[in-house]
């Protein structure tokens, strides 16, 4: 019985990192019908940003509390550019092009940054990971028995936050201006533009808000990991697109939904079963899902428009 | 330019709204504009009929900043806006109610009538003009929460020009309003178009309808494939004998 509720909080945990990358693939799928798959390679960068950020400051002040919102603030602000650097010069030229002209531009990013930051010169890194800074000290939250279960504080750290950006971004798109824009935009953005809808704005934006919050994932991720390293990206970004996709891409809480049961899955079929067999699981679950509803747990199959 | 265009008829003076000259649109290695002319005068309705594919759409798209012409001047009040994205021609007066009525299926009938007053701040007026249009079209009140994508044709045409018509426009543009609706629909569309245009609203009117749409319009152009080949003021238009064979089926 604690162990089933040590998974299940591992599970949770997991899950959450997972569901702020999926939150970026599929607000960015919302507005452009895009799956960007360099979205996991910009978590990575943001990573890198961060450890640079806690390499600056030093070991006393990176553990600090203005130390560590530094540091998420600066991965997160500078990942928004680059998301927005990218949208404006690699995709922005291709939006009357077919979608999969954008598609492959987007794993040719990926594949840029993920190997691009396995060089060694200049500020790239190089590809061997490296140890990501103890900028918050784990700590025991909750201890049950016998250390029969243990909460650690990042976890419900990680919880609190997916579970705040998922509130706010569920928010933001249904309650304002700028997300009734965003949603005019996403179903049909030459007659958004009638309506005097700043399309390219409007979409730059969701790129920034995406790429900002992959960024603190990524940071919540190497924390828990302790390592970053240039393929992290891939890998995350791959998980969080099937999360994405499990629960119905272009669905804010869909994809919360689809992180959260990948996580646990992901934990109880380590846990009871084998790791070797994590990713085989998580993958059946997508083409299981995919059969039964095409349009993940909470989308809808809309038609494609001509 | 190739031939001379036909003109029948006198047309009032009005100072000039929009002015187009010389348009043409390519798609790709298609040509849908060949060097259409026309103008709207202040206060004006004009209708711009012709067969399937002449390219009546193209021309609206291309007023209102939807595409970019390979050629031509475009003015609206005196100010060249060739070329000029869309979303700022909003402000300058500009309204398009496009070819399918470009409702956003996915919003709520209360959320497409805030997405045509998305650049206005007053809103006190704005909550005036909605309750304007509630009148005109009560059945758009009662579904207010309901998804656009819900709403009968002839309600999504109603919610198209409701929308349309919150941004205060100048010049509204309509493709095909009649489209697919019922009589009763249509009519209460166009007595709308004749209220809004007694208030001093120019409207460029797109038609297959050619009777319905030369019946309100003080002027109109024929188009065909890609170019103007006949004007006239509503009424010579309607009774000059080459439209009636080739419009109004006679
Ligand atoms: N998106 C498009 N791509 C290619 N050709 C188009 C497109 N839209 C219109 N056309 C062509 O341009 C011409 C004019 O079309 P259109 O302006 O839609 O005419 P209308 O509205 O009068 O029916 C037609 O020959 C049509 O096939
Ligand atoms: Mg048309």
């Amino acid at each position: 019985m604690a162990q089933l509720l040590q998974h299940l909080i591992n599970g949770l945990a997991a899950g959450t990192i997972y569901a702020l990358v999926a939150l970026g693939y599929t607000m960015v799928y919302g507005v452009l019908k895009l799956i960007n798959f360099a979205h996991g390679d910009v978590m990575m960068v943001g990573v890198y940003m961060g450890y640079a950020t806690a390499f600056a400051l030093g070991r006393q002040t990176q553990k600090t509390f203005l130390g560590v919102v530094l540091i998420f603030l600066v991965a997160m602000g500078g990942c928004a550019l680059l998301g927005f650097l990218i949208e404006r010069f690699a995709y922005r030229p291709l939006r009357e092009k077919p979608r999969l002209t954008a598609l492959i531009t987007a794993i040719g990013i990926s594949f840029a940054l993920s190997y691009g930051f396995q060089l060694d010169i200049g500020f790239l890194p190089g590809a061997a990971p490296r140890a990501f800074p103890e900028i918050i000290q784990p700590t025991e939250w909750l201890v049950i028995g016998d250390r029969d279960v243990v909460v650690w504080n990042w976890q419900v750290m990680s919880l609190l936050i997916a579970v705040g950006l998922m509130v706010g971004l569920q928010w933001l798109v249904f309650k304002t201006r700028f997300g009734r824009a965003m949603r005019a935009v996403s179903y049909d953005h030459r007659v958004a533009a009638l309506m005097g809808i700043p399309t390219d704005r409007v979409i730059a934006v969701t790129f920034m808000i995406g790429s900002g919050l992959a960024a603190g994932a990524g940071l919540l991720y190497a924390i828990k990991d302790t390592s970053v390293s240039p393929l992290m990206g891939l890998y995350v970004g791959l998980k969080a697109f099937v999360a994405a996709v499990i629960g119905g891409i272009g669905h804010v809480p869909g994809a919360v939904v689809g992180a959260l049961l990948l996580g646990l899955v992901e934990e109880f079929v380590v846990g009871y079963a084998a790791s070797t067999w994590r990713d085989a699981v998580a993958f059946g679950i997508l083409i299981l899902v995919l059969l039964v509803k095409p349009g993940g747990l909470f989308g809808r199959v809309a038609a494609e428009k001509v | 330019m190739s031939e001379a265009v036909k003109t029948l008829g006198e047309r009032e003076p009005r100072p000039p709204l929009l002015t187009v000259e010389g348009l043409k649109v390519h798609y790709g290695a298609i040509q849908a504009l060949k060097g259409v002319v026309l103008s709207v005068g202040k206060g004006e309705v004009v209708a711009l009929i012709g067969a399937n594919g002449a390219g009546k759409t193209s021309t609206l798209r291309a007023v209102s900043g939807m595409l970019k012409p390979s050629a031509g001047r475009i003015t609206l009040a005196g100010q060249d806006i060739t070329g000029m994205k869309a979303h700022l021609l909003v402000p300058r007066g500009m309204a398009h109610a496009p070819e399918g009525r470009g409702i956003f299926p996915n919003l709520t009938v209360q959320e497409n009538l805030d997405l045509g007053a998305y650049l206005r701040s007053d809103t006190a007026e704005i909550a005036a003009d909605q309750e304007k249009s509630f009148k005109l079209f009560p059945v758009l009140r009662e579904r207010r929460k309901q998804l656009a994508g819900t709403l009968s044709g002839g309600e999504q045409q109603m919610l198209a020009i409701a929308r349309a018509l919150l941004s205060r426009p100048q010049l509204l543009l309509l493709d095909e309003p009649s489209l697919g609706l019922a009589p009763q629909v249509t009519e209460t569309i166009f007595r709308t178009l004749r209220e809004v245009n007694a208030a001093g609203m120019s409207i460029l009117l797109v038609e297959q309808n050619a009777h319905l749409a030369l019946s309100m319009a003080h002027y109109g152009y024929v188009l065909e494939t890609g170019e103007v080949v006949m004007a006239g003021n509503g009424k010579a238009l309607l009774e000059s004998p080459e439209v009636r064979k080739a419009y109004l089926g006679e």
